[in-house]
């Protein structure tokens, strides 16, 4: 494959998006370059879900455009389906695995590996499926198989599955949404271990994630949302962890609001 | 562990197989002298298939996580459409195409219904029950045809025929079986539907276009719920405004005896084929065994609920055995 000429692998133009009265985005302006990593961070219900969901093909917005590797997609030709056949893997914050369903269903399920009449190939899909679970996440000897449903398995072996499928299909675009949550300690290492993985691999990744730590560390690059709107972009090195921190909370005491005032002003 | 050792247990329908030979068993012993002749095992196959039929389409619309309470209507109002077109001009063939296309469109009717305007589909296939069968009776004037020159064509002799002693409906429905099979477990669509019924939020984030494989559903069920139609009429070579009436507890029975979870996500074919003929062997058995006619549906509502309430036991013994496991692995 050829050196793709592009320079980001998506990009969102003024993204708005409600849900009836509630404005969930307001004026999102957001990129993605190739192989970076991008961290998205902001309180609950800042809309980070909700921005990577449009980004993913899984919701609509309600105004603005999508480009992929520079080049406009029309969204009525958007949805989850294209995004997997341009690249892109999400692992989603809630659930992305159905609970009763076999892990050979799970991975594929979506663009099965069918004949013309859409009768899908079970061995080979339990095939690759084994594969996946022994060589890419390794779970070895763990007692789980490509027969296991998803019920059987822990919180840890679940994001392991999800992410397990979005390395499996290979993609340029991978969107974990806290990916960490629930997870003991030596499970979150070998979450941080593949996102490392990623960028090593050339490829790109939008990483939403509470424990700041995290994203500080693997990020090339921290977006801030809040209440819908992006309030801040810090690239890799322009702060530490500690002014981080302070710069988020400070966010937090004065919200965007009163922000203006507040510049004009001194803080009380 | 080998793979035979692992494979056994999980052999689709080992319970229900067993459950459907010892009620043959109990009844050869109480009523050895209606069991014991192969009358009514013909007869069985006579009167299973159209129940089978709409089992099979329930099975797929449980497992999808949503219910059809509008198909007695569909036996109804496509039954009517197919005595209607063969009395009136004739038609045969294109009466069958008829009677199909009028359960599509109920199916489709309903599909709209839940999938893009949001009502639960237990509400909406409610009311177009009730919606399709004051049509039916309305243009069917309240009337029943009698349609016995239809014994003299083809199709009466392809769809309800009898080979040697067999009827034919029961070769159509056991090939409808699996085909359904094959559709609901090995088929794209089959596994949207597993999905779908699992949890509609996954299925959507994992790609799969929610509202049109409902409406596709739906309209499946349409079709094979006229299908049944066309058989009941056709064996009966009758139509009668109220023939969908008693349908509705048999068909659903059939499914939940047969194991399909009424929670969606997991369903039995295998389970539903046995079901259909374990809900007829029961009625056919209770009549036989000489208890009264009127306390067949009462019966047959006890096996309804007692098949509910030990699947849904065993679902959760299932659950706390793989929680078991975990613990212990840990
Ligand atoms: N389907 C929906 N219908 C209505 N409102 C929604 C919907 N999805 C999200 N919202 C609203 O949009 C806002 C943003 O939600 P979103 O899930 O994107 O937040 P988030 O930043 O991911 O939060 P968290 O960190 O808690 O995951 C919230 O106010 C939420 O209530
Ligand atoms: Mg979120």
């Amino acid at each position: 494959m050829g050196q793709p000429d592009f320079q980001h692998v998506v990009r969102l133009v003024d993204i708005e998006k409600s849900y009836g009265n509630v404005r969930a985005l307001s004026d999102i302006n957001f990129s993605v370059g190739r192989n970076e990593i991008v961290g998205l961070i902001g309180d609950n219900g800042a809309g980070k879900s909700t921005l990577i969901k449009i980004m993913t093909g899984v919701d609509k917005p309600t105004a603005g455009e999508l480009y992929i590797r520079d080049r406009k997609v029309d969204w009525n030709d958007y949805s989850v389906g294209k995004a997997h056949e341009l690249r892109f893997e999400t692992v989603y914050q809630e659930k992305s695995l159905g609970e009763k369903q076999p892990l050979w269903r799970n991975f594929f399920v979506g663009r099965q590996i069918t004949n013309r009449l859409g009768f899908i190939d079970v061995k080979r899909q339990k095939a690759i499926a084994d594969d996946i679970l022994l060589n890419q996440i390794g779970f070895r000897g763990a007692g789980i198989n490509a027969d296991s449903a998803v019920a059987q398995l822990s919180g840890g072996e679940r994001q392991g599955v999800a992410i397990g499928r979005a390395m499996h299909f290979d993609a340029d675009l991978i969107v974990l949404d806290e990916p960490t949550v629930a997870l003991a300690i030596s499970e979150v290492r070998k979450v941080l271990d593949f996102v490392r993985g990623i960028k090593e691999s050339g490829r790109a990744c939008v990483y939403i994630e509470h424990n700041l730590a995290h994203v500080h560390e693997l990020a090339d690059r921290l977006v801030v949302l809040d209440r819908g709107a992006i309030v801040a972009e810090i690239g890799r090195g322009e702060m530490t962890l500690i002014e981080l921190t302070n710069f988020l909370i400070e966010l937090q005491q004065h919200r965007p609001a009163d922000a203006a005032a507040k510049r004009a002003s001194t803080p009380s | 562990m080998s793979a035979l050792s692992k494979a056994l247990p999980r052999i689709e329908g080992v319970a229900i197989i067993s459950v459907f030979v010892a009620i043959v068993l109990v009844f050869m012993v109480l009523a050895p002298n209606v069991f014991l002749g192969i009358r009514i095992y013909m007869s069985f196959l006579t009167s299973v298939p159209p129940v089978l039929v709409l089992a099979l389409g329930l099975t797929m619309v449980i497992a999808a996580g949503e219910i059809d309470l509008s198909f007695p209507s569909v036996i109804a109002f496509s039954g009517f459409i197919f005595a209607f077109l063969f009395k009136t001009y004739e038609l045969t063939w294109l009466a069958v195409i008829g009677a199909l296309a009028g359960g599509a469109l109920v199916g489709f009717v309903n599909g709209v219904l839940v999938a893009r305007i949001g009502v639960p589909s237990i509400i909406a296939t409610l009311a177009t029950q009730f919606f399709w069968g004051g049509i039916t009776t309305v243009v069917s004037g309240g009337l029943s045809y009698n349609i016995r020159a239809v014994k003299d064509e083809a199709i009466w002799h392809v769809f309800v025929g009898r080979i040697g002693l067999l009827p034919v409906q029961a070769l159509w429905a056991s090939a409808l079986a699996i085909l359904i099979w094959f559709i609901l477990n090995r088929h794209r669509f089959g596994e949207h539907l597993l999905f779908i019924g699992d949890n509609a939020n996954v299925a959507r984030v994992v790609g799969i276009n929610v509202d049109r494989e409902r409406i596709k559903l739906f309209v499946l069920m349409g079709v094979l719920a006229a299908f049944a139609a066309v058989l009941l009429t056709l064996e009966n070579k009758n139509f009668f405004n109220t023939q969908g009436q008693g349908f509705l507890l048999i068909a659903l029975a059939s499914v939940f005896i047969g194991g399909t979870s009424i929670f969606g996500g997991q369903a039995t074919v295998v389970g539903s084929f046995f079901g259909a003929f374990i809900i007829g062997m029961i009625e056919a058995g209770l009549v036989a065994s000489g208890i009264q006619g009127f306390w067949v549906r009462a019966v047959v509502g006890l096996v309804f609920l007692g098949a509910v309430i030990f699947h849904l036991r065993m679902e959760r013994v299932n659950a706390s055995g793989s929680f078991a496991k975990f613990f212990g692995r840990g």
